[in-house]
């Protein structure tokens, strides 16, 4: 029987905007909150991942390294990866699932630090990417045209949705407004307060057909998760969740070169080794930098079919927190914050320990599908607590 | 549009394509020995892995794929708004162009409509753009 790999512990820092905390002290908090969570001493950790590990020309991105954090934490490891070029954020929480199914590693942390919101307001000490001179890479076939954000490049996937399938700004609404009803449950969500289709349709435009609302803002923020080998989970304390299956692909390298968003093979591609089915899932956290993304991946994974995504979240019920599908139930990152993709991973533990307090579904949630990225690259976990 | 474009660091594989209006010619890196057209352009053809790849002048003709006016002002001297299309062009048909659509009115710009490339030259980089095809 094939070894198996398990989320044993989750941990986050303060979630804010501005925060004065040092980036890696944000990681620091997180990392000790999720060993903590685990019942292990850091001594017990063997591994270290991170997404995409420590970027010198955009600190506010990624702003912490794997070696910082095996220094300060004094950490004597035996595999650790900085995941620049995986698939996706939850890539880094794929590849410690690989280290530990292989017995390269027994507990491996998996962080994510941002620090976009902090670094905006302090740039003598973190500087701003430079997007207008000496461009080269990717950035050098939509930068010159305008097309810094990544908010003009999704938005043309969802202009294109309107007009292939009829996708109304009503329906697209209800990605933004399931998240901030969600995030006033949450009380480490930065929106406190629930959204009306009057002020959002009110908000002043990104990006068409991206409003304000539909856009992720810049967070400050660490989130940990740790990864434990199916034979070391007599080490720890927390009820185990199953990495019962993951995938990741790539259309192209390229944001405008991909037809179409990788959520679609990525979706497919998460069926296939396992006998679970988009029948047996309990509630979904999917990637929503930008509130078309989660469109995409109820498409891709097979809840419903491709151009429906829309309707089947109009009106919202369905994706409520007590509807039959509850979606982003800490409030996505357009509600909870910028977490970059390992904040789905981290609700969907705390949905299926039943841990949710104001914002716990209801039933007895035992699986759960989380999902990171949203353009050409794409990475999925399913998650089960069998 | 009047703002200061991204200035490319020019090299081997993208200094065709973003020198090429000076000729008038949009070139697209192309595979002598399979035809496939390669873009990004790289020195390897990505279809056959040939390394027999030169760029192609291509005719500049082009159908939006996709398109969203931009509103924000991602840099202090952009003019917003702005049409922010992809491109896929006749000659080429699995290359997308990232570009603008410019000459028309913003509200005008829809899927499927026929574009034709111009160019706007800035610092020796000619950036091609788009406007509507009568």
């Amino acid at each position: 029987m094939a070894r198996e790999a398990y989320i044993t512990g989750i941990g986050m820092s303060e979630v804010g905007v501005r925060l004065t905390r040092s980036p890696l002290g944000l990681t620091l908090d997180a990392i000790r909150e999720a060993a903590a969570d685990a019942g292990l001493t850091l001594g017990q950790i063997d591994g270290v991942s991170t997404y995409p590990g420590k970027m010198p020309s955009f600190l506010g991105f990624s702003p912490v390294g794997v070696d910082e954090v095996i220094e300060v934490c004094g950490l004597r490891t035996r595999w650790h990866t900085g995941a620049a070029e995986a698939t996706a954020q939850l890539g880094a929480i794929i590849d410690a699932a690989a280290a530990v199914r292989s017995g390269q590693a027994r507990h491996v942390i998996c962080f994510r630090t941002v620090y976009e919101a902090a670094a905006l307001a302090r740039p003598e000490e973190f500087p701003a990417l430079e997007r207008r001179k000496d461009v080269t890479g990717n950035s050098q076939w939509v930068s010159p045209f305008g097309a810094f954000s990544a908010a003009c490049w999704t938005a043309q996937f969802a202009t294109r949705h309107m007009k292939l399938y009829g996708m109304t700004r009503e329906q697209l609404a209800q990605v933004a407004l399931n998240d901030h009803r969600n995030a006033a449950l949450n009380p480490r969500a930065i929106v406190r307060q629930p959204l009306t289709m009057e002020s959002y349709m009110a908000a002043r435009m990104i990006s068409t057909p991206f409003c304000l609302y539909d856009c992720d803002r810049f967070t400050d923020a660490s989130t940990v998760v740790i990864v434990s080998a199916g034979d070391a989970l007599d080490e720890v304390r927390a009820a185990p969740v199953r990495i019962a299956a993951s995938a990741g692909s790539v259309e192209r390298y390229s944001w405008d070169q991909a037809e179409w968003a990788s959520a679609y093979p990525t979706g497919r591609d998460l069926w296939k080794n396992t006998d679970y089915t988009a029948a047996d899932v309990d509630t979904v956290q999917l990637y929503d930098g930008f509130a078309f993304q989660p469109i995409t991946w109820l498409e891709g994974l097979g809840f419903c079919e491709v151009g429906e995504g829309h309707r089947f979240i109009e009106g919202g019920t369905r994706i409520a927190l007590d509807g039959e599908l509850p979606m982003n139930t800490g409030g996505g990152q357009l509600g909870w914050g910028r977490l970059h993709g390992f904040g789905y991973a981290y609700e969907s533990v705390v949905q299926l320990r039943g841990q949710g307090g104001a914002r716990q579904i209801k039933g007895d949630p035992r699986v759960a599908v989380a999902t990171s990225g949203g353009g050409p690259m794409a990475a999925a976990l399913l998650l089960a607590r069998d | 549009m009047v703002w200061q474009r991204s200035r490319i660091r020019l090299d081997a594989d993208n200094r065709a394509f973003w020198t090429g209006g000076a000729q008038g010619h949009l070139n697209i890196a192309r595979c002598d020995d399979c035809g496939g057209f390669i873009h990004p352009p790289r020195a390897i053809c990505r279809h056959c892995q040939s390394e027999n790849v030169a760029p192609c002048a291509v005719s500049g003709r082009a159908v939006i794929d996709s398109y969203t006016i931009n509103h924000q002002k991602w840099a202090p001297d952009m003019e917003v708004p702005f049409v922010i299309a992809r491109v896929r062009l006749d000659d080429a048909p699995d290359v997308f162009l990232t570009t603008n659509i410019v000459g028309c009115p913003i509200e005008s710009v829809d899927i499927g409509d026929r574009v034709r490339v111009v160019f706007e030259e800035q610092d020796g980089i000619w950036y091609p753009l788009f406007e509507k095809a009568a």
